[in-house]
């Protein structure tokens, strides 16, 4: 933890010292200690605002999550639709979210719907992808050893393909937990009641660049957070994995 | 254990993929409680005949009969070459992997695993990872995994192929003494010519794909046996000869 707080406040330094010393105006650019000072007292505006895009996030993220592990495992027991969906998942992929986000506010108004399909359509791909590739991961021998001993599909899924595709599975949703935090805060961005995402918008609009950041800062944040919390869940769902790699 | 010992017979078995003719007419033969090694070339198609009495390849010809009766891939016991022990299992469900998937419950399964790992010298080791074992503490694992489904027939497929030549001998030695006492029906594919000839009662020799059977030698020599005997010396050169002509 320490190399990475050590580049942070070496910046930071640069930064503040840049500010005071190029006098530059607040609206442009607010020194890092005056980000904080104004991220402070607004505290309150600033946590109202972080529950609704923590909430939009984890109900976005789960829906994204269920579609992924549905058609992941579906497209791993047919051949015939894996060769159908698979190239769809890549369109999903492809889908500039910036011109359809607004599109979504129209039709689906500034409720949480059109939130819910934005970050589900951001972290979808990368989720699905990483399990369709981590059940194919599984040794085609190891796959022959569970036939000999009498496995059908279903076992040989169960017993080798599922946890064989678990490394792989975390791996993606560690991508795709931070690509549901920026998907939130964009989503808001372009419409919302609130969140983090429209009081920046707000703070914009309003030059109060300094409460933009603090907003930016805010939502770093919950990335790390959450993407701290993949760790945790991991280790406590597959334990043999941090052993595994210990040992090489 | 059941201490019921079959015997297998292989007839006549061919098997293409495409227009590769990988087993062209295979026929051998092990009586009850007999070790019968299959040596050829690399890449003969010793591994597809494996594949075929496990019921994993459907054969285009012939027959596999145990006990006179047609065979299907739930009386063999089938041992890759790899262990294939999965790391997320500890070593003892890794045993016991076979009776769960057969439909055993896990405590059952584990239950009948268990007083297996002090003559397969892995007491002690029953909640290890597979990472923490040695070699051939690994291959003995897999093979505890393979004879805990108290199948009716064993097909070891090179077990001790990648392991360092003393450990090999010490595992040889061993499996001689583990099967002598158990008393299992045993096919085993090989490389190694004196293996072959220390723990079989034949050696069936196939020839360069399409497989045909060139030679069966009858290793009739007393146990336990000698590995620089004689006797066993001359059964080596034996078959060494024979591979060379083919």
């Amino acid at each position: 933890m320490v190399p990475p707080l050590v580049v942070v406040a070496v910046l930071v330094g640069i930064w503040q010292w840049a500010v005071t010393a190029f006098d530059v105006r607040p609206q442009v650019l607010p020194s890092p200690l005056r980000v904080v000072e104004q991220g402070w007292l607004f505290r309150d505006a600033l946590w109202t605002n972080t529950v609704p895009t923590l909430q939009v996030t984890a109900v976005g993220f789960a829906v994204s999550l269920v579609v992924a592990w549905v058609l992941a495992v579906v497209v791993d027991f047919s051949p015939w639709l894996r060769r159908a969906l698979l190239p769809l998942f890549v369109a999903s992929q492809t889908i500039p979210i910036i011109a359809i986000a607004p599109l979504l506010i129209i039709w689906f108004g500034f409720g949480l719907l059109p939130k819910v399909v934005v970050i589900a359509l951001v972290t979808f791909f990368p989720v699905a992808i990483g399990l369709v590739e981590g059940f194919s991961s599984a040794d085609r021998e190891a796959s022959n050893l569970v036939r000999s001993m009498g496995a059908g599909r279903w076992k040989e899924f169960r017993y080798l393909r599922l946890p064989a595709a678990m490394p792989s599975f975390f791996t993606s949703l560690r991508i795709g937990i931070t690509y549901a935090v920026t998907g939130a805060v964009f989503a808001e961005y372009v419409g919302a009641r609130a969140g983090l995402g429209i009081f920046m918008n707000l703070q914009k609009n309003s030059f109060r660049t300094d409460l933009v950041l603090a907003a930016v800062l805010v939502t770093a944040a919950i990335s790390v957070a959450l993407f701290g919390l993949t760790f945790l869940v991991q280790r406590l769902a597959m334990p043999w994995y941090a052993a595994e790699r210990r040992r090489g | 254990m059941r201490c019921v010992v079959r015997e297998v017979r292989v007839d006549g078995v061919a098997k293409r993929f495409g227009d590769r003719e990988v087993l062209d007419d295979v026929s051998l033969h092990a009586g009850p409680g007999e070790l019968v090694s299959v040596i050829g070339p690399s890449g003969c198609g010793k591994s597809t005949l494996f594949g075929v009495l496990a019921g994993l390849v459907e054969p285009d010809r012939g027959t596999v009969t145990v006990d006179g009766g047609p065979a299907t891939g739930a009386m063999f016991g089938y041992m890759p070459q790899k262990d294939l022990l999965f790391p997320w299992r500890t070593v003892l469900d890794n045993t016991a992997l076979g009776l769960e998937i057969a439909g055993v419950g896990r405590r059952e399964a584990r239950r009948r695993a268990e007083p297996l790992f002090e003559p397969f010298g892995l007491a002690g080791f029953e909640t290890s990872r597979p990472s923490e074992l040695s070699g051939g503490m690994r291959q003995r694992a897999a093979l505890l995994r393979t004879v805990v489904q108290d199948r009716d027939v064993l097909l070891l497929d090179e077990p001790f192929g990648a392991l360092d030549s003393l450990t090999r001998t010490g595992m040889q030695e061993w499996l001689e003494e583990v099967r002598s006492r158990f008393g299992w029906t045993v096919l085993l594919i090989t490389h190694d010519i004196r293996e072959a000839v220390f723990l079989s009662d034949r050696v069936v020799v196939l020839g360069p794909r399409p497989a045909r059977v060139r030679a069966v030698v009858e290793i009739d020599l007393p146990r336990p046996r000698e590995p620089a005997s004689p006797a066993a010396a001359a059964r080596e050169a034996e078959l060494l000869a024979l591979l060379r002509t083919l």
